[in-house]
């Protein structure tokens, strides 16, 4: 692509024949085995690779899901349990599928973290991350509706509370929500909607998927120091040098996966959903899913409906200005100490975000682990979620202007060969 | 910086969960030893035997266990009856069938059916039972938070009303239920309630309550054991792909400066 | 770079994507078993059935393991037929004795052996059995193919008599009774 001439040769007739045809080959050759990658990626950089993995996981055991589900209000509770007691192998795939959710949300954080610290969406990578954030979206979007399948309490009442975002639109609210039901509550008809949308929107996300990879092939990889790549001497060809250091790093977060899996399958869901739905009780406690609980402290830190909802799909799409607000002229947070610090403590004010996400909604004082502090936890709320908005807003941007950065390397090889240089001198 | 990383991801999934379990002030339940526990953790056969004895004896009268079929009684993984037993047992139910004119009829049951309810819909089940439902028990142990700890709890910490405590009519106070008070009354009321085969432990209701909890973390959980075995191969086979893959990628990377 | 360390290279890079390949095997194979018939599919159905209200010549319909079941109750002029025709005449030689526990009673899953439709008790064929509607298959009155292009009889389900009005269809047959289930080759 961007880099130079392909150099794929086919080696017979079939090939040959093949690629004067259709250079399908010679596209996969070129894209992914002989694209040039910057030799400096650490395992942070390995996230990609374990996401397209993740992603192909939870739309095989999906399908083959919905060859056992049923998606009707009487019987979907009991086509599940079916799966997990009748159908062959069902528990597995059905665990493999909820714990793969999980999986998939924390490969992600840990992918779009990485790209914060590195500054992967700066210039000329705009809109590869403007597409990231659409697959994070898309992603929301497939792990709610998926949440609402299994018909227990939690995806009956997480069902209503996230449609009821909707009726915070002014005028035409209440409109909207019934169209989304097809009732006048969540409902059989929302169920079987929920359930077609969920089969298509993986199909979406590796559409828009295919469109990331692309944008990346353009402009090629970021890397830890944020600095271009030079030339040939900066590059290694992405197999067998990268398949195998991702292949490891997928083995490992397989590892960390299938113990959740085979170990502690029920860990990172909630036990009310094992309740059938049930329209007249809504449980005691109502939490979303670990991974929206930052977005839902942000929810519930404004007392006002419409503002509520408007700041938490805000504080998503801050993301999308962000190449834009980070005015320093160094991507890499490894040349910009003051940068550096504000980045742990964003991700410090996002780790309480979503602390508070998943405390009952009243507004008693903060018991954390058990000691009682003297703060009330709709404050704190208040708090982390003006300073999580003033990072991206007026952080960044200051920062940018203010911080003088480290001296940059001259070129990927230079900083390598000078890294070697001082381990070797420091050890003779 | 990657540890701190780490160890905030993994402190964030811990508190989830310390989170979820935080309500109200009822009494947590103490934490017990179960024998399914831990990654080569089994049921135990006879255990779950007693366990089904004290639900058909106890629990079947009010509560539902409409997921289970009699035939997983005897399958692998589970209390393990013999197919005779299982068999025995099954017809030992009627069922609700229709006969050849249509009419509803009871017939006794088959390994294929299923456990029939106690009663016929939910009105039913609440106007026998002071408008409280008694709830299907397939799986409970999964439904409740702490499931196997809470149950155990519940059923042997009923206790008499402490004297400031305004118990409302009909209910009977236990301080591991959320509120309090609870409308089923003891279930294991004597030692002995239960007669169980030769070979046995006594019938102590501490004895009959962790049986019929283990019975009913099976009910909730029958591939448990199929599960954790499983489990333990795959990491085996994954830790040992990622000694290789990592030794590949050492050795790959050793002549590239980076 | 020596030998030994191309050696070891090699084994390593094979080994590595070796396990891998093996790995994704068998990770594979769950996800195949899954279409299997599950547990409670498989699970041990039998149909019980009255034969009382049937009479001499009727045919009826019932449902096992999702399929349709024949119980006809022949007359003798139709258990004559069958006891008496030739093996040099049957596609799939069987007689009628191997097919029947009691010569009254004929029970047959109605399954066409060409391609699965049922066939009709209304059209009786050629040779007073049925006459399957997709593809002209004549049977005879023991069910067994003689016309048309399905190779072989229409098979007997496992079932016993409880009683000389009541049939279990499903179960096993009681010792001494007649020849069972175990269907033709």
């Amino acid at each position: 692509m961007a880099h130079g001439p392909s150099t794929y040769k086919p080696t017979n007739a079939f090939t040959r024949w093949l690629d004067s045809r259709l250079p399908i080959i010679r596209f996969l050759d070129d894209t992914m085995m002989q694209f040039p990658t910057p030799k400096n990626l650490n395992y942070w950089f390995t996230f990609g690779g374990i996401l397209m993995i993740m992603l192909v996981v939870q739309i095989i055991s999906g399908i083959v899901l919905a060859m056992h589900y049923v998606p009707h209000e009487t019987l979907a509770f009991d086509s599940v349990e079916r799966i997990m007691r009748d159908v062959n192998y069902g528990w597995l795939i059905r665990y493999i599928h909820s714990n793969g959710a999980s999986f998939f949300f924390i490969a992600v954080y840990l992918h779009i973290f990485r790209g914060l610290y590195y500054g992967s969406y700066k210039a000329p990578r705009e809109v590869l991350w403007l597409l990231g954030i659409v697959i994070y979206l898309l992603m929301m979007a497939t792990g709610f509706l998926g949440y609402t399948l299994p018909w227990g309490q939690m995806s009956f009442w997480g069902a209503t509370v996230i449609t009821n975002f909707f009726s915070a639109i002014p005028f035409v609210g209440e409109a909207i929500t019934q169209w989304l039901w097809g009732s006048f509550a969540v409902d059989n008809s929302t169920l079987q909607r929920f359930f077609s949308l969920h089969y298509l929107l993986p199909f979406v996300i590796a559409g828009v998927v295919i469109l990331h990879i692309w944008a990346l092939h353009v402009p090629g990889n970021n890397n830890p120091l944020g600095i271009d790549v030079k030339g040939p001497a900066d590059t290694v060809p992405f197999h067998p040098y990268y398949t195998t250091k991702d292949g490891f790093a997928i083995a490992v977060f397989l590892l960390f996966f299938c113990y959740f899996v085979f170990f502690n399958p029920n860990f990172l869901g909630h036990a009310d959903n094992y309740i059938p739905a049930n329209r007249l009780v809504t449980p005691a406690h109502i939490v979303p899913e670990w991974y929206y609980l930052p977005l839902y402290a942000v929810l519930r830190s404004v007392p006002d409906k419409l503002f509520g909802v408007i700041l938490m799909f805000g504080a998503i799409f801050v993301w999308a200005l962000l190449p834009w607000l980070d005015t320093s002229r160094v991507r890499s947070n490894k040349f910009r100490p003051i940068m550096r610090q504000l980045f742990w403590i964003l991700m410090f004010v996002i780790f309480i975000l979503g602390y508070l996400g998943a405390q009952t909604a009243d507004d008693s004082n903060l018991v954390f682990f058990g000691i009682e502090l003297p703060i009330g936890k709709l404050l704190l709320a208040q708090i982390f979620t003006i300073y999580y908005f003033l990072h991206f807003l007026v952080i960044t941007p200051l920062v940018g202007l203010l911080e003088t950065p480290h001296p940059v390397p001259e070129s990927i090889s230079k900083a390598v060969l000078a890294k070697k240089g001082a381990a070797s001198a420091a050890s003779a | 910086m990657k540890l701190k990383a780490l160890l905030a991801l993994a402190a964030g999934l811990a508190l989830a969960g310390v989170a979820y379990a935080a309500e109200g002030d009822v009494k947590h339940p103490e934490p017990q030893k179960w024998s399914w526990e831990g990654a080569f953790g089994k049921f135990d056969r006879q255990q779950l035997q007693r366990g089904y004895q004290v639900y058909k004896e106890v629990c079947a009268a009010c509560h539902a266990m409409h997921l289970v079929s009699f035939r997983n009684l005897s399958q692998p993984g589970g209390p393990e009856f013999s197919e005779a037993q299982m068999k025995a047992i099954a017809a030992s139910f009627q069922v609700p069938a229709i006969d050849d004119k249509g009419e509803v009829i009871q017939r006794a049951g088959i390994p294929a059916d299923r456990f029939p309810s106690p009663f016929p819909n939910e009105t039913a089940a609440r106007a026998a039972n002071n408008n409280a439902y008694p709830v299907d028990l397939s799986v409970i142990v999964k439904a409740r938070h702490d499931g196997a700890n809470y149950i155990y709890a519940l059923l042997t910490g009923y206790a008499d009303t402490p004297s400031e405590f305004q118990l409302l009519p009909g209910l009977n106070y236990n301080p591991y239920f959320p509120g309090k008070q609870i409308a089923m009354p003891a279930p294991l009321v004597s030692d002995g309630q239960v007669t169980w085969p030769e070979g046995n432990p006594p019938a102590t209701k501490e004895q009959m309550a962790r049986d019929v909890v283990a019975f009913l973390a099976w009910t909730a959980e029958p591939k448990l054991e199929e599960r954790k075995l499983m489990g333990v191969q795959v990491m085996i086979f994954l830790l040992g792909l990622s000694v290789l893959l990592y030794f590949a990628y050492k050795r790959l990377w050793r002549d590239v400066d980076h | 770079m020596d030998n030994a360390n191309v050696t070891r290279r090699d084994f390593l890079y094979v080994a590595s994507a070796g396990a891998s390949a093996v790995g994704a095997a068998l990770a594979l194979w769950p996800f195949i078993d899954q279409m299997n018939p599950a547990a409670d599919t498989l699970a041990l159905k039998e149909v019980e059935f009255d034969l009382s209200p049937i009479v001499a010549g009727q045919i009826v319909t019932i449902e096992w393991q999702k399929k349709p079941v024949f119980v006809r109750r022949r007359t003798p002029e139709e258990i004559k037929a069958a006891e008496e025709t030739p093996m040099a005449d049957l596609k799939d030689p069987q007689t009628d004795k191997d097919r029947v526990q009691k010569p009254e009673w004929l029970i047959l899953v109605a399954t066409c052996t060409h391609l699965g439709c049922v066939p009709s008790k209304e059209m009786k064929g050629e040779f007073g059995g049925w006459l399957c509607p997709c593809h002209g298959s004549h049977y005879d009155t023991s069910g067994r193919i003689r016309k048309g292009p399905a190779p072989k009889n229409l098979a007997v389900p496992p079932y016993q008599f409880l009683s000389d009005t009541k049939v279990l269809i499903g179960a096993a047959p009681q010792s001494g009774g007649a020849a069972p289930a175990q269907h033709h080759g």
